[in-house]
């Protein structure tokens, strides 16, 4: 990001710092996403999914042989499978409504859990 | 595109058009996709045409929003099944009784409009989830627990209207509503309770109001759209202990369930406990059953084996909450209490004094300590689902020995093999008397289910014969469930239908829940 410090520009220069309170400065979309993604997950997955004791979908991915078993911990999660398993369920998961997690978090989630994926 | 019973494609379309104005275009979804998500995700029906699939969604994010979406819908006579947050799970999860119905589904509804440490309440609407509750209470320091039930993602006020239950002293979720505001069918909004009263300063300290209570009658009904709750809540308590009582013989239960009972009622032990039966639950171990199988072992030779391998026959697990000298003096009490029964075993559980930092390594049961987490579903965790029959009983031993003998008599006769017998020692949810849950498995092998809803319709009419039913039950069996509370020629349901006629002519809101169908539909039904 270049800004001409003009004074006719200042308003538009304004409006950039105003931007740069919400999102890290040397953030790249993707991280944002990632970000958004990770709050997300935070809220409707971490109870079943995450780490530590009464989390079911994790022990239960364990008991499928699945390695690791956290989904956060994954390298090999595609975006289409995680939409897939987030709005048609599997096993005892249910699915997910639209008004639960709309389309734009369900995107920022699979950004999220598909972070530390080979490119 | 799937069409409500009875509404043309034309009508349809036009109350569509209509509601996506109401709500916005995004808020209203019609594709198989999005009806997907609005499915039983533990439908007992799956694969079968039976399986309950709306025609709709609509999600409006406020009372005046529902207003005109009950007007638009009430005017083409186009059945209506409102969830909250829709994980009615074993009960249904967020599909609705008719298929064709649209959903009216109000999650967004997610304001939590007050919470009081001074009078401990919330005010909360619909879409408002124990989660949600949980961590605005934590995030603004409020000194107050929420009661979650055991999957922590429903909301206090699809729970409460359900009336299911917790585990703290605010167990009995519907005893804790406190001010309704509803929706009625034809789009006009009302508060019960101090509610009524224009400027009202209490309409969440004080139920009932001036007048017919009437709270109750928007429970587990299809009479209005509740779109804010009043629910108590329970004070921060400074300290909470466990203690278990075991006693050694058969017979020792009728002792002990008169002394829960006397205990409980006197508020000296509060909050949800398990019945436990270690000699049983060997002998299930075993490949034996929990329940008394014909040409089974006896209970001599059950004692004996209890005595052998040092187990009692019954147990319990106690909890308390409150100042640490108070809960001392209530758990002393209730050894005392039960020290009447010959051999009766006491061992302290765990203790904590708030506010907690719980490590991983405790294995409190969260819920106890009014925290809402999902650990439940590790019961579950091999299977695809299940739906659960809840039967009330009496809070006595002798009536726990009848159950055993006759839901043992009853698998016998199906048929049903031990492993395959779903059964639960009771639990004491509810004042004054004890709810049995057994979770039936459900799957996506149309036989199998075909062959558990079969037992499903068996256990109520078994347990019905010997004056028992259920709480609460599935979507699937709510007719079946209804049809045995049937005392002086179903005057009951006569006047709930009578309540549903007036109150909602067109028959548009929920119908089929409970039983309770609209006069167009019930005739079809009869």
């Amino acid at each position: 990001m270049t800004y001409t410090m003009t004074r006719q520009s200042k308003p538009i220069l304004l409006g950039a710092i105003l931007l740069t309170l919400a999102v890290p400065v040397f953030a790249a979309p993707d991280d944002v996403q990632v970000d958004r993604g990770h709050k997300v997950y935070d809220k409707w997955c971490f109870p079943c999914h995450g780490t530590g004791p009464g989390k079911p979908g994790t022990d239960s991915l364990r008991q499928r042989g699945q390695n690791p078993a956290v989904l956060e911990e994954r390298t090999d999660l595609t975006a289409p499978a995680i939409k897939q398993f987030v709005r048609h369920g599997v096993f005892f998961m249910p699915m997910f409504r639209k008004t639960e997690i709309s389309d734009s978090e369900l995107d920022a989630i699979a950004a999220y859990l598909t972070r530390n994926n080979k490119k | 595109m799937r069409l409500p019973p009875g509404v043309s494609s034309s009508d349809f379309s036009a109350a569509l058009a209509r509601l996506e104005g109401a709500v916005g275009k995004d808020w209203v979804l019609t594709s198989d996709d999005d009806m997907e998500t609005y499915r039983d995700s533990y439908s007992p029906f799956w694969h079968e045409e039976e399986d309950r699939i709306p025609s709709a969604a609509v999600a409006p994010d406020s009372v005046e929003q529902v207003q005109a979406v009950v007007r638009i819908l009430n005017e083409r006579k186009i059945p209506l099944w409102t969830i909250s947050t829709g994980k009615n799970l074993a009960y249904g999860g967020s599909s609705p009784a008719l298929s064709g119905s649209v959903m009216l589904d109000l999650k967004r509804m997610d304001k939590i409009l007050e919470v009081s440490d001074k009078n401990h309440y919330a005010l909360v609407e619909p879409g408002v989830s124990y989660f949600d509750l949980y961590r605005y209470i934590q995030d603004n320091k409020r000194k107050v627990w929420i009661d979650p039930p055991d999957p922590g993602w429903g909301s206090p006020v699809g729970n409460s209207l359900e009336r299911g239950g917790g585990r703290t002293p605010m167990g009995d979720h519907f005893a804790s509503v406190c001010g309704l505001e509803v929706v009625l069918a034809n789009g006009e909004v009302l508060r019960t309770g101090m509610g009524a009263l224009p400027g009202a300063k209490t309409w969440q300290q004080y139920k009932y109001g001036f007048g017919p209570y009437i709270d109750g009658i928007f429970s587990q009904s299809n009479f209005g759209v509740i779109t804010k709750m009043g629910v108590w809540l329970m004070p921060e308590p400074e300290a909470y202990r466990e203690g278990s009582v075991a006693v050694p013989k058969h017979d020792d239960l009728i002792p002990f369930v008169d002394t829960l009972s006397y205990l409980m009622n006197s508020k000296i032990v509060r909050g949800t406990m398990l019945l436990e039966s270690p000699v049983l639950s060997y002998r299930q171990s075993q490949g034996g059953s929990v329940l008394d199988m014909p040409g089974g072992p006896s209970v001599q030779e059950m004692e004996r084996i209890g005595a052998e391998k040092n187990l009692p026959y019954w147990q319990m697990l106690f909890h308390f909450w409150g100042p640490p000298k108070v809960i001392d003096a209530q758990w002393e009490y209730t050894k005392e209490k039960f020290s009447a029964i010959p051999g009766a075993a006491f061992r302290d559980g765990r203790a904590y004094r708030f506010p907690v930092e719980l490590k991983d390594s405790d294995d409190v049961q969260r819920v106890y300590l009014g925290i809402p987490n999902l650990s439940v579903f590790a019961l579950i965790a091999g299977g695809q689902g299940h739906m659960d029959f809840s039967p009330i009983i009496p809070m006595t031993g002798e009536a726990v020995f009848e159950v055993l003998q006759v839901f043992g008599a009853a698998y016998a006769e199906m048929g049903v093999p031990p492993k395959n017998q779903f059964f639960a020692l009771p639990w004491t949810f509810f004042p004054r008397s004890f709810v049995l849950l057994f979770g039936l498995p459900v799957t996506h092998n149309i036989e199998q289910n075909r062959e558990n809803r079969k037992v499903f319709r068996r256990l109520v009419g078994v347990a019905a014969e010997h004056g028992w039913g259920e709480y609460r039950t599935h979507v699937a069996f709510m007719d079946v469930v209804s049809n045995v509370y049937s005392w002086n020629g179903h005057a009951l349901r006569r006047l709930h239908e009578t309540i549903k006629d007036a109150v909602d002519p067109n028959g548009i809101l929920s119908p089929g829940k409970s039983g309770i169908w609209p006069q167009r539909m019930r005739e079809s039904r009869a």
